[in-house]
């Protein structure tokens, strides 16, 4: 840890207000500040690392709400992030790890052919006689929340339906590589097709490279900074095979990630090309605002959106999400107070503390209810999860969709 | 600290809610105060009145010392314990008793974040205006044991002049109350004005009723630049001696604007020598006639452009701009040495000119920016506290600094109050009487010295 970012922190608790661990439970400990301060006593010899210590730390939710409001450019999301990267540094990753990170994730195929057994268990309706014997209360409690987590998955993940080339209609404008994402695919993939119809609709034509792996997002997430650099390496080279425009995700986390690459590998000048070309669906689309409008149906719906952190805080897009459910006709946009604030999903997160995990999301689903909305909207994989969940349960429930989702909704003729 | 008082604090506020692992004390070893650490014995987060009022008697019985805190904000070392001492901190008592819109008043805990009272007033078309710069993470327990001032300091005022009604936890438990919803009120000693800016050394706040007044109809948002820093300085003087009283009339120097720039990005001038943001409001006529005055006096101390904000968005970027001027600052260099010099208006220009010449004599970034409006002015010396000779001529600079705005008429803080990093000032601004009537203040409430020892003096 570069200890002149720890001492950056002039603790003014400019970022104590945007914490939603600090605004859950008014702690120092459980602020941006205070985990500065406690990595700070680590660096300088004033506290050892004990296990109480890597609790505190592992209690942030890495969502950057901090940075974004730090003036002084202290991000201690990240730096508590890295730290438990660091501290991780030259340990075997576990069995568990291994297999999920190394021998899962990166393989596409592998992944969906682990999650089919999940797709035949929603399909046959075992699912159901599982949930409602509440059998899996006989289970682990994380077991049980995973499996509570689980939406209905699509029959088939986008990746093995959609075209390697999807080609522009009318006259084309560009080209833009897809970067599907492992949770889009697999159980958003519904979301993901709107995506790239989306964007032939508009003149582009639309590679999506079959052979693409995990963005490494949660390989870094676990320490495994191989594994990420792996990920990242086999992508712009992938990538780098076809002329591009752009290249269009989205799901923010991947987002967030692949605009990383560049850094992760500094000594390829393509991984910097890469990352200049990502962009997150909503910014194209708002590219073309105008445009779109003009083919857009009315849709009477009450209408609200969720910034994602991974969206908002790691990327800066908060206008553009915005901008594309303004223009469509007889939309009722309502803002949602704290918008940006984490809905506690956090990656692994809401398994691992599940108890902070429902703190947070509990104060999101009040905020979402007093906007009167009946469609929460938003725009990465971890919130759809999280957001589903929950607010399938308000009554009456409050859908979820992806921004994507709502505008093929919209779009003349309809595109789903 | 003692494992038994401990498990008493645990018996009054709760097991989830009583502190005492070194690393949660650690992290209650410091305030927004740079270079102060002193980390308290225990820290408890109490949930009502009745709860504090026991902490205290407790205290006092034992002869432990107590500290109040808020946010820990403060920018002079006042919320920090003492090693054998508790800190009780009041963020969870944090609701809005009441809004009374018959006799335009809030009743408030002492927790509740300043920002939050704005929202919840300006939503019935009432108005509290003291806002300092911390407003979204400030308490008002802490704005009125600090006196804070703020961005609309000039017309409005500050804390103090909107404080009507305290409850006031007493060193040995028992609840003062003083003042109330009663306009006017002169029995007795005013005891509610003495304990605004008590820094947490009289009594523990538990209940504040503050004065509300109706919104100002309209309001004008303008930001002016200087290629010549006196010239800025200058228009502040006479802008108030044209009788025109804006509701804010701040100073950022080119170091600031700069760095606020780097931050907000809101298209801040990076060309010039310093920027006014100076705000109107009231009646629209009275806001458009302000507002063409402020211009002409503008225009006459040779100012290069000046933009006035197309709506309320446009306004509320350039004042939240301000409010990040000090931790902006923090960007060139780790350590951000911000003090809280004051001097009468007339003298600005004078004393921002010291403040660049001493910076120069001693080989130190010094940014300016404040509250010129009222003479608050926040030089702030941009250090990295790795270098000690840095800090020790920083200190020697922040010394002439305030023996000038001594010399002035002025005060050693406007707003950010004495506490730990001012007290050696306090003798030379009240002299040996004013000490000793202080001190006998506090025997009076504080009898046995639990309250914040070491505060103030
Ligand atoms: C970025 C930044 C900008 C700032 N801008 C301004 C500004 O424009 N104007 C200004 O005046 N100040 C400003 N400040 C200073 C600070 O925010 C104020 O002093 C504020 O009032 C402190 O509030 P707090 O809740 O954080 O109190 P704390 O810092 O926790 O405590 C401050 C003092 O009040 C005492 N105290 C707290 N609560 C109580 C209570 N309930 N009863 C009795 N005593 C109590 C404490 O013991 C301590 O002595 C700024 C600070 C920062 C970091
Ligand atoms: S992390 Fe940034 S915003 Fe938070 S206290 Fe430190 S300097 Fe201030
Ligand atoms: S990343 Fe989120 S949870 Fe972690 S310190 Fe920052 S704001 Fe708090």
């Amino acid at each position: 840890m570069e200890y002149v970012k720890l001492i950056n922190c002039m603790r003014c608790g400019m970022c104590l207000p945007q914490c939603p661990t600090y605004k859950e439970t008014f702690l120092e400990t459980a602020s941006p500040r205070g985990r500065v301060a406690l990595m700070r006593k680590i660096e300088e010899g004033d506290l050892e690392v004990s296990e109480r210590l890597l609790e505190y730390l592992s209690l942030c939710l890495d969502c950057q709400a901090c940075a974004s409001a730090c003036p002084c450019g202290v991000n201690a999301g990240e730096m508590v992030a890295g730290y438990r990267c660091e501290r991780r540094d030259g340990k075997e990753l576990s069995t568990m790890e291994n297999l999920i990170l190394r021998r899962l994730l990166p393989h596409p195929d592998r992944l969906e052919a682990a999650t089919a057994p999940m797709r035949l268990y929603q399909r046959t309706g075992l699912q159901k006689v599982v949930r409602k014997l509440g059998i899996l209360k006989m289970f682990p409690p994380t077991l049980e929340r995973m499996e509570g987590l689980l939406p209905e998955l699509p029959v088939k993940p986008l990746r093995q339906t959609i075209d390697e080339v999807t080609p522009a209609v009318g006259p084309e404008r560009g080209t833009i590589g897809f970067f599907l994402g492992c949770v889009m695919s697999l159980v958003f993939s519904e979301a993901s097709y709107a995506t790239v119809k989306l964007l032939s609709s508009l003149g582009y034509r639309v590679v999506t490279p079959k052979a693409q792996k995990c963005c490494g997002a949660p390989n870094m997430l676990s320490g495994d900074r191989e594994g990420l650099l792996d990920a990242a390496r086999f992508n712009v080279d992938l990538f780098a095979g076809h002329r591009l425009d752009f290249i269009v995700t989205d799901c923010g986390g991947c987002g967030a990630e692949l605009k990383k690459y560049g850094h992760h590998l500094e000594d390829d000048s393509r991984a910097a090309t890469f990352s200049a070309q990502v962009r997150d669906i909503t910014q194209v689309l708002a590219l073309h605002a105008d445009e779109l409008k003009a083919k857009l149906n009315p849709l009477s719906l009450k209408v609200t959106y969720h910034d994602p952190c991974h969206i908002a805080h790691c990327q800066g897009i908060r206008q553009e999400p915005r901008t594309l459910l303004r223009i469509v006709p007889e939309l009722d946009f309502r803002e949602l107070p704290e918008a940006d604030a984490c809905c506690g999903s956090g990656g692994t997160y809401n398994i691992e503390k599940p108890e902070m995990s429902d703190r947070v999301l509990r104060r999101k689903v009040e905020n979402i209810k007093a906007t009167g909305a009946d469609v929460l909207v938003t725009a990465n994989p971890g919130c759809l999860l999280q957001l589903r969940k929950a607010l399938a349960q308000e009554t009456p429930p409050i859908r979820v969709l992806h921004v994507t989702e709502v505008l093929a909704a919209s779009l003349l003729p309809p595109l789903l | 600290m003692d494992v038994s008082f401990i498990s008493e604090l645990k018996s009054i506020v709760g097991e989830e809610h009583t502190l005492a692992d070194k690393e949660s004390l650690a992290c209650y070893g410091y305030d927004s105060t740079p270079e102060y650490e002193s980390r308290p014995g225990a820290v408890v987060l109490p949930a009502n009145e009745e709860e504090i009022c026991r902490i205290m008697a407790r205290c006092h019985a034992a002869g432990v010392p107590v500290t109040p805190r808020g946010s820990g904000t403060n920018l002079s070392g006042g919320s920090l314990g003492r090693p054998e001492g508790v800190v009780v901190q009041t963020s969870r008592l944090n609701s809005i008793v009441e809004i009374d819109e018959e006799n335009l008043t809030a009743t408030v805990q002492p927790g509740v974040v300043t920002s939050a009272l704005h929202r919840a007033v300006e939503a019935k078309g009432l108005f509290y205006p003291p806002d300092p710069g911390s407003m979204n993470i400030s308490t008002i327990g802490g704005n009125v044991a600090e006196n804070a001032g703020g961005l609309r300091g000039l017309k409005y005022g500050v804390t103090a002049d909107y404080v009507m009604g305290l409850h006031t936890a007493l060193p040995d438990g028992s609840l003062l109350r003083t003042g109330g919803k009663a306009v006017k009120d002169v029995a007795g000693y005013n005891l509610n004005q003495l304990l605004v800016s008590s820094e947490g050394t009289l009594g523990l706040f538990t209940e504040v009723t503050v004065k509300l007044i109706p919104k100002p109809q309209a309001k004008k948002t303008m930001l002016v630049h200087f290629p010549v820093l006196e010239n800025a300085a200058l228009a502040v003087s006479h802008i108030v001696a044209a009788r025109v009283i804006p509701a804010t009339l701040e100073f950022m120097d080119r170091v600031t604007v700069k760095c606020i720039e780097d931050y907000a990005k809101v298209g801040l001038p990076l060309d010039v020598e310093a920027v006014l943001l100076i705000e109107v409001d009231g009646h629209p006529a009275q806001v458009e006639e302000d507002a063409v005055a402020v211009r002409r006096i503008c225009a006459e101390h040779h100012c290069s452009s000046f933009q006035t904000a197309a709506d309320a968005d446009e306004a509320l970027k350039l004042a939240t701009a301000r409010r990040v001027a000090l931790s902006s600052l923090a960007r060139v260099k780790p350590t951000t040495i911000l003090e809280d010099a004051t001097v009468p208006r007339s003298c600005i220009a004078p004393m921002v000119k010291f403040i660049q010449d001493t910076a120069r004599k001693y080989n130190l970034t010094i940014g300016t920016f404040g509250h010129a409006g009222d003479g608050n002015l926040h030089p702030t010396c941009l250090t990295d506290e790795r270098d000690k000779d840095e800090i020790a001529r920083a200190h020697k600079a922040f010394e002439e600094i305030f023996d000038t705005a001594l010399a002035m008429g002025g005060t050693i803080t406007g707003e950010h109050g004495v506490g730990l990093s001012k007290k050696k000032y306090l003798p030379r601004l009240v002299g040996e009487s004013g000490i000793r009537v202080m001190q006998g203040i506090k025997q009076a409430f504080d009898p046995t010295g639990i309250l914040n020892p070491g505060k103030v003096f």
